[in-house]
């Protein structure tokens, strides 16, 4: 019998493997006496030098993947190993207790998360126990012989199954053997949903008792279209979910006709689809992966591992390479978002009860202008090379959009009068992600040149739910009636004053939204890149005009399950 | 001796991170180093001893170095404070 897990579909496409399960293996130990003092000692020393070698290993591939002057946790494992203090009072409890080597790595690790767990400072202990408990499994799992899971090791295609997925796993990934991700904790749109649709692998999250339901080896499907995973699945069901991977394989590969060609729905309305990049590799893929612009640039990547902020120079050095490699299509890039999850070693930043209604993005570059007009100022003078635009995030009044479309002005000025060029037809827009804006458009419509719709904001506030927590994730609802209620508002708004309106947030590459979306009269689509074709062949099919009366019974539909209904029944083509 | 006093500002304190850091820089000099925080004091080249003293934000630590290099000790120290936002 198959067994049936729901979970959230974090990253499309279908795929059929064993699961390979990353969780801890069992290091239970039980307390026992030595007659051998030095014998235990000798075991000691070599499970601290074997697990030196591992993780100076595992250091060499991070470092590898994110850069010599990364320290990461395994840095600090490895400095932990490297300290007599730790190797001498595991030493001295063997002499004195006659432990065994594992009893006594097991109390002073006791010790220390001791002394560390009294201290009141709560907010950075994780780290150091973790940090701890983390290099003590290593040194135990050498005494005991037990192997540790190590995602590094997979020597054949498999899922892995976990309760999360750390950035210090997918360091190690081997991209060629895994298949894809199943993770119990995680809300669609964390930081592993947005990099597993990076690395492009079918992946569902959010499925309860995943690691306890499923073992290593039983034969899984992981279907990333549908957030659904089957456990020793049946013949039948290996059958349907190839033929379904095979059409979906198909519809791929039909993809790839569309890259050249303009978006344009089957009625001759013109669309644009686009790329939301972060850094110049993004920009690369999302060149191979058709995008007809980029409609969101993050620009925090220049602030990231540094100590100080970037100057104008620098990043006038790194937008211009941007803008210049789209051509003539459009980037839209956005000035410095941090604030809310998003925190800089170099703005200091006060502590905050609620970050997320706090201090950040325009909120900060308004309040710090040695922050935000360097950054106005690279990408003025960015502009002559392309064709850019410039939003800001999280505008909340008009006030602030006027505020900081003067400085921009004011800056532009300047360049002039200092010589430099700057193109003339930057368009200056905003996001728009707060309800309040979302209620004012026809006022903010007055004085932007676009919008740019941040739906995971948008969402977040208008549910009041945030969406990394998996008790409430179910509440952040894109699909929702009073979310389509609010975009079409704005959309109508927006086009009353002649202006484009576009979205970046993951309802822009949501299958079931892009119907109602397009038909709503959305302007521009921007996504992952990895999505792009999907939407554009989708789009290419449907008539904005025959979906009108599904918009008028989505919008007048009750919840957001029954306009998922609605939608998959009306338009068959979101199927897949 | 060389001894010098500095006031934490960073909001997460020494933590796992900059406590590896601190270690790997102070391990490059012959001078002994020690971190002293509410009366403890600890081996700055320990991650073990800086961990456990759980330095927080706006905690004032002195540091003192002793030996053949211990002005440049100290001043790398500083300097390595302060690039990982530690100090101001």
């Amino acid at each position: 019998m198959s067994l049936l897990l729901d979970g959230l579909a974090a990253s499309s496409g279908i795929t059929i493997a064993p699961a390979r399960l990353l969780v801890g293996s069992d290091l239970s130990i039980k307390k026992q006496h030595t007659a051998d003092e030095n014998h235990e000692v000798a075991r000691l020393h070599d499970s601290f030098a074997l697990s030196r070698t591992e993780l100076q290993a595992l250091s060499q591939q991070v470092h590898h993947r994110l850069g010599q002057r990364a320290v990461t946790i395994i840095d600090t494992q490895i400095a932990i190993l490297d300290d007599p203090t730790l190797q001498n009072k595991i030493i001295d409890r063997i002499n004195s207790h006659h432990d065994t080597a594992e009893w006594a790595v097991k109390k002073i690790e006791d010790y220390y998360l001791n002394i560390f767990e009294h201290k009141n400072d709560n907010d950075y202990l994780y780290a150091r126990a973790t940090a701890l408990r983390d290099v003590t499994k290593r040194i135990l799992s050498h005494l005991l012989n037990v192997p540790l899971p190590d995602p590094a090791l997979l020597d054949h295609r498999a899922i892995f199954v976990a309760d999360n997925i750390t950035p210090t796993d997918t360091a190690q990934f081997n991209k060629r053997y895994v298949a894809g991700i199943v993770t119990t904790n995680g809300g669609r749109t964390s930081h592993f949903t947005i990099m597993s649709k990076t690395l492009a692998l079918p992946a569902v999250v959010g499925v309860k008792n995943a690691t306890t339901l499923i073992h290593d080896g039983d034969m899984l499907i992981v279907d990333g279209i549908h957030g659904k995973v089957i456990v020793d699945p049946t013949n039948d069901e290996i059958e349907h979910y190839r033929l379904l991977a095979g059409k979906f394989a198909q519809e791929q590969q039909k993809w790839g006709a569309l890259k050249d060609k303009q978006t344009v729905s089957a009625d001759g309305r013109r669309f644009e689809v686009a790329a939301n990049v972060g850094t110049f590799a993004d920009i690369i893929d999302a060149q191979e992966d058709g995008a007809e612009g980029i409609g969101l640039l993050r620009t925090e990547f220049l602030y990231m591992n540094r100590e100080e902020l970037p100057d104008e120079e620098q990043q006038f050095t790194a937008y211009k390479r941007f803008v210049a490699a789209m051509n003539q299509q459009h980037v839209v890039a956005r000035t410095l978002d941090i604030g809310g999850d998003k925190k800089l070693g170099m703005v200091k930043l006060p502590r905050e009860a609620n970050p997320y209604l706090g201090f950040r993005a325009i909120r900060i570059g308004l309040a710090r202008p040695e922050i935000l007009r360097p950054q106005l100022r690279a990408l003025l003078r960015s502009s002559v090379y392309g064709r850019l635009a410039i939003m800001f995030p999280m505008i909340a009044t008009i006030e602030e959009f006027k505020q900081a479309r003067a400085i921009l002005d004011e800056e532009k000025d300047k360049l002039e009068k200092e010589g430099y060029q700057v193109a003339k037809n930057i368009e200056v827009g905003m996001m728009l992600e707060i309800p309040a804006v979302a209620v004012m458009a026809e006022h903010f419509a007055k004085y932007v040149d676009f919008f740019s719709i941040g739906s995971n904001d948008l969402v977040q506030y208008m549910f009041a739910v945030d969406r990394g927590n998996q008790e409430v994730a179910y509440l952040y609802q894109e699909l929702h009636p009073a979310v389509l209620r609010m975009v079409r508002r704005v959309i109508e708004a927006a086009h009353a004053e002649g202006k484009w309106i576009g979205m970046c947030g993951e309802m822009a590459s949501n299958p079931i939204a892009v119907p109602l979306l397009m038909a709503m009269g959305l302007d521009e689509f921007s996504m992952n890149s990895s999505q792009i074709l999907r939407i554009r062949s989708l789009i290419n099919q449907l008539s904005t005009r025959k979906l009108q009366p599904l918009v008028h019974r989505a919008i007048n539909a009750e919840t957001a399950a029954n306009v998922r209904k609605l939608v998959e029944e009306y338009v068959p083509e979101v199927k897949i | 001796m060389e001894k010098r006093e500095f006031t934490i500002t960073s909001e997460t304190g020494i933590h796992a991170r900059p406590a590896t850091i601190l270690v790997q820089a102070a391990s490059k000099f012959s001078s002994d180093i020690t971190l002293s925080y509410e009366g403890k004091s600890v081996n700055l080249k320990s991650i073990m001893g800086v961990m456990s003293l759980g330095v927080g934000q706006n905690a004032k630590v002195t540091i003192a170095a002793n030996g053949d290099d211990e002005k440049e000790a100290l001043d790398t120290v500083a300097e390595t404070m302060k690039k990982e936002g530690l100090t101001d």
